[in-house]
Formats: C-alpha cells, sequence, structure tokens
C-alpha cells in the first residue's frame, strides 16, 4: 500500500506521523520524504546513509552554428524559458520545466538537452526502514521533478510505502499524492487547521483518492474540525492528544511511540483504521 | 522610434504603472509620427511566470525600441536587451509627463536589472 501523509496547514504533524507510522508498520517500510525543500523525517531516524544521487532536469542548449533564428521554439514554450528574438534564442534555464518541446519543433536539429542539477536524492536505512529523502538545491523553484525522482525510487510490491508530503496544495503536493492508495490528512482543532483542511479535502477529492483524517493537538482549539467531518462523512482515524510530552520528545528528535510507549496502540490502531477506510471507499 | 510606456490606461493622461512584465498594458508612442496606440498586456499578467519575457515579445512585436517604464527585473533586462529595446526609468505620475521627459532627454537608461524579479 502506498499511503501519502498531508495536510493543508503547515506544522499540523506530517512528519510526526510519518515517522511513527512507519516504526509501528512492524515489517519492512519505505518512508519517502517528498517535502524536498525542507526534509525532516531524517532528523528523527538517524541511520546509516547509503546512497546519494544527483537529480537533473533536462534544459535546451541551442548550437547558434545551426539556428536560423526562427523562433518556433520561442512559440512553442509556454513557460518562456526559451524565446528568440531575431537571433539565436536566450535560454532562462530556471523558468525551463524539462519537457524537451523546443528540441523536437526546432527544423534544424540546432537545440539539444543538457543536464540541469536540481537537487540530490538521498537513502538510508535505519532499523528496517528505507528512508529515501529528496533535497533540493539552493535557489531551485521547482519541486515536482525532485519529488518524481524519489518517487521513482519506490518498491511498492507487497510492501507498505508512506510518503511525508510537503504542506499545501499545489503542485509539489498533488506530484506528490499522484498514484498513492490512501491519503491520511493531517489537522489540528483550529480555525487555521479547520481552513485548510478544507483545501486539502477539495484537493484529494479532485484525485479521487480514499483519505481519512488525523486530528493532532487534540484538546486545543474548538471543535469545528469535528463538526466539518461528520458533515462531510470524512473519517477521523487518530486523534493525538495536545501533550506536552510529545512536544518535548520532538524537540530532542525522538519518535513518539519509542520515548512514549502508551502512545504505540494509537499508532497500530491508526494503521488499522486506515486499511479499514480504504476497504470501506474503494 | 518607437517608445513603449507601461500604462494601466489607453491614453496620454493615463497613470504609469511601475511594473513591466505585470503591467496592465502598453502604449507605443511613434515619435516620428506623434501618433499611439495601447497594447493590452492581459497575457502576461495571468502568465505563471516569465511575465517580463513575454511581455518584451509583446512590446517587440508592436515594433517599439525604447521602453519607458518604473522598474526591470533581471529576466525581463536579459530580454530587453537581446531584443535590442533602450530601457529608461522615470517616477512620473502620467504617460505624458514621461513622454515629455523622455522627448527632454532627462530619462535615467539602466544598464542592469534595478529590482529583483517578483518585486511587485
Amino acid at each position: 500500500m502506498i499511503l501519502a501523509v498531508a495536510s493543508g496547514k503547515g506544522g499540523t504533524g506530517k512528519t510526526t506521523v510519518s515517522v511513527n507510522l512507519a516504526r509501528s508498520t512492524g515489517s519492512a517500510v519505505q518512508l519517502l520524504d517528498c517535502d524536498v525543500e525542507e526534509p525532516n523525517a531524517h532528523l528523527f531516524l538517524c541511520g546509516l546513509k547509503t546512497g546519494s544521487e544527483i537529480v537533473t532536469i533536462p534544459i535546451p542548449e541551442v548550437d547558434e552554428s545551426l539556428c536560423d533564428a526562427c523562433g518556433e521554439c520561442g512559440r512553442f514554450c509556454r513557460y518562456h524559458a526559451i524565446v528568440s528574438f531575431g537571433a539565436s534564442p536566450l535560454v532562462f534555464p530556471e523558468m525551463c520545466h524539462g519537457c524537451g518541446g523546443c528540441t523536437l519543433v526546432c527544423p534544424r536539429g540546432a537545440i539539444r538537452e543538457i543536464g540541469r542539477r536540481v537537487g540530490v536524492v538521498e537513502t538510508q536505512e535505519v532499523d528496517g526502514i528505507t528512508l529515501i529523502q529528496g533535497r533540493i538545491d539552493i535557489g531551485v523553484a521547482m519541486a515536482p521533478p525532485l519529488i518524481r525522482a524519489v518517487k521513482s525510487r519506490m518498491n511498492s510490491k507487497g510492501a507498505t510505502v508512506i510518503l511525508d508530503a510537503p504542506p499545501g496544495t499545489s503542485c509539489p503536493v498533488i506530484a506528490t499524492l499522484r498514484g498513492s492508495d490512501y491519503v491520511l490528512l493531517v489537522t489540528e482543532p483550529t480555525p487555521f487547521g479547520l481552513h485548510d483542511l478544507r483545501l486539502a479535502v477539495d484537493m484529494v477529492r479532485e484525485l479521487t483518492i480514499p483519505f481519512g483524517v488525523v486530528v493532532n493537538r487534540m484538546g486545543v482549539g474548538d471543535d469545528r474540525v469535528h463538526q466539518f467531518c461528520r458533515e462531510q462523512e470524512i473519517p477521523i482515524l487518530l486523534e493525538i492528544p495536545d501533550d506536552r510530552r510529545i512536544a518535548e520528545a520532538y524537540s530532542r528528535g525522538e519518535l513518539v511511540v519509542d520515548a512514549l510507549p502508551e502512545y504505540r496502540s494509537h499508532f497500530a490502531t491508526l494503521l488499522w483504521n486506515i486499511r479499514d477506510s480504504r476497504r470501506s471507499q474503494s | 522610434m518607437k517608445v513603449a510606456f507601461t500604462t494601466s490606461g489607453q491614453n496620454l493622461d493615463a497613470p504609469m504603472d511601475a511594473r513591466f512584465g505585470r503591467a496592465t498594458g502598453f502604449l507605443v508612442y511613434d515619435t516620428d509620427s506623434d501618433t499611439f496606440e495601447p497594447v493590452d498586456n492581459q497575457q502576461s499578467v495571468n502568465t505563471a511566470q516569465g511575465a517580463g519575457i513575454q511581455a518584451t515579445e509583446a512590446i517587440v512585436r508592436h515594433g517599439a525600441n525604447c521602453l519607458v517604464t518604473g522598474h526591470c527585473g533581471p529576466n525581463a533586462f536579459r530580454a530587453l536587451s537581446a531584443a535590442g529595446i533602450r530601457i529608461y526609468t522615470t517616477e512620473a505620475a502620467t504617460v505624458a509627463e514621461a513622454l515629455e521627459a523622455f522627448r527632454a532627454g532627462t530619462l535615467a537608461t539602466i544598464n542592469s536589472a534595478d529590482v529583483e524579479g517578483h518585486w511587485s
């Protein structure tokens, strides 16, 4: 099963849920940290680094001796990454999405693709958990190509894969969620939490992936998240109390299930609830 | 010579728009015939990225040789330079005032971007 952990709002506890679930599955599990702009699952899982690979996207390089400045490449590129003003085209590498269209439309074959580094994919092994994380280079704005590179290392045959998504509802999140079997939306019972949960629910419904909610920091805020879930018939699969000891363990980089054994049953139950909810929604 | 002014209006009394890439539109003024033509820039305003590059394409299509605007970011500057367009900056309130200053030769040209991308 490919399980994605997402949220509208940032800081609701996606990584807490992801790493503790990974530890609770009890079998070989892959944890993919797709929050490539600020991967943090590794802070909780210190293991042996087993690999680091550079990820590039293809960008155009123009051979000026072949180019006749026809401008076809610029007319094709919807991202304005290549443009010609009656001379050899200008390339704006940071705008390029790497689609390769300009190389295809160039009638003179003057454009070839070269790699532009966008980040790295790092792998480590920690007590049966294979952690694969993307780390985007500073100054690179486009996360989805790197997220796809992280996901290409996925091996879901019979095993559990947990995807720790970035917050929000934009392209990096879509790139993470696409192809997953179930989405856990982590929220908190506050007006901010609810506002962004609504956006996240709309997004997951659009993607037609079964989903359920985890309410973190139960005890703060109000009951509107619960009311919303009731009205929308969205299952709440786990409530994590607003327990100061959880925050303290987190601040030390410890897993909740290690530091506070009484919470082990919470995450074991969550796994059951996910399987149940997935069955009933499919 | 044709000069493009960034503006939200349709005539010389219209206010200048300090942005280039995401300016509402342009007035392309022909100094030889003293006529002008409004050019819409809605496509660049709504584009996800590369507004300055697309805006450059728009004013090039309308034959502009010079641009008078408030500020110019790095990608717009590269594109405008490649297209051979001279860039002047002004704080004039209206197109007419900017045109007057352009004619009087008191506008400063810039030789590099004067703001970061997405500054406004």
